[in-house]
């Protein structure tokens, strides 16, 4: 039988591979491609719960979960194209402009 | 029955291609991975009953967003790698502690609470794009021209952002 459970047991590991991926790799867009798969977990979260309690709100949020996606998305991935075009890098280890 | 192995085939997929879209050493391939993982993800949406979210899965994230990163892919220069430059200050094993961490932190929450939320109010019908639009159009309506308004927003920073000069 499957719980909702089960589900949040997916949906967190999958918000640490998505952690893993954002504090190991030092390639900006596989650091952007792991915040996505933190957003996912967050949405199977909801939908889980939707399921459970039998009410459609929670898709409702995972209709916007998804729009802030792709609102992050595409204003990332310009920073990312305007950074590279400034050094040459995608590195974020050589982004160290405001570093301390 | 078919529930349950539907269920443990797709999060093993799932967690599978995540764990493939943070190893691979290809940028290209880390994004087919993604794609992967995002229709295994949809997959799993249709079997808890929200075959809307499982198309907009597909059509924003599969279609939509993954686009996005292959064209960022192809416009950088990848051919020096990103991990080639180390930087001596950094503490990537200290990443993986906090990563632990993290993981720790989930699992003591379900271990202390299993939180049983309240019974279901109304019925979430199988036909439930109905229920999901009325929602969007009548209690969310704020909420709902927010995210359009944001959505206009990041696509004229995007175009900013992404142009030689203005």
């Amino acid at each position: 039988m499957i719980t909702t459970t089960h589900y949040m047991m997916l949906s967190a590991a999958l918000f640490t591979l998505g952690v893993v991926g954002v504090l190991t790799r030092r390639n900006i867009i596989i650091v952007f491609m792991s915040i996505e798969l933190m957003l996912n977990a967050v949405n199977i979260n909801l939908i889980a719960f939707s399921y459970y309690l039998q009410s459609a709100i929670g898709q409702v949020f995972a209709v916007f979960i998804i729009v802030v996606a792709a609102a992050e998305a595409a204003v990332g991935l310009g920073i990312i194209l305007s950074f590279y075009r400034n050094k040459e890098t995608v590195n974020i280890d050589e982004m160290s402009l405001l570093r301390w | 029955m078919v529930e349950a192995a539907a269920f443990y085939i797709l999060a093993a997929l799932i967690l599978g291609f995540g764990a493939l879209v943070i190893t691979a050493r290809s940028t290209v391939h880390s994004v087919l991975f993604l794609v992967a993982d995002f229709l295994c993800v949809a997959a799993l949406y249709v079997t808890l009953q929200a075959e809307f979210l499982a198309v907009i899965q597909v059509m924003v994230y599969a279609g939509g967003i993954v686009v996005l990163y292959l064209f960022v892919v192809m416009l950088v220069n990848l051919k020096r790698p990103p991990e080639a430059h180390s930087d001596p200050r950094r503490l990537g094993r200290l990443g993986v502690v906090m990563a632990a961490a993290v993981l720790a932190e989930l699992v003591a929450i379900f271990a202390v609470g299993w939180a049983k939320p309240a019974g279901g109010e109304g019925a979430l019908s199988p036909k439930n794009v109905e229920q999901i639009g009325r929602a969007l159009y009548t209690d969310y309506l704020i909420p709902f021209e927010l995210a359009s308004i944001l959505l206009l927003v990041a696509m004229i920073g995007a175009i900013i952002l992404a142009k030689r000069e203005l």
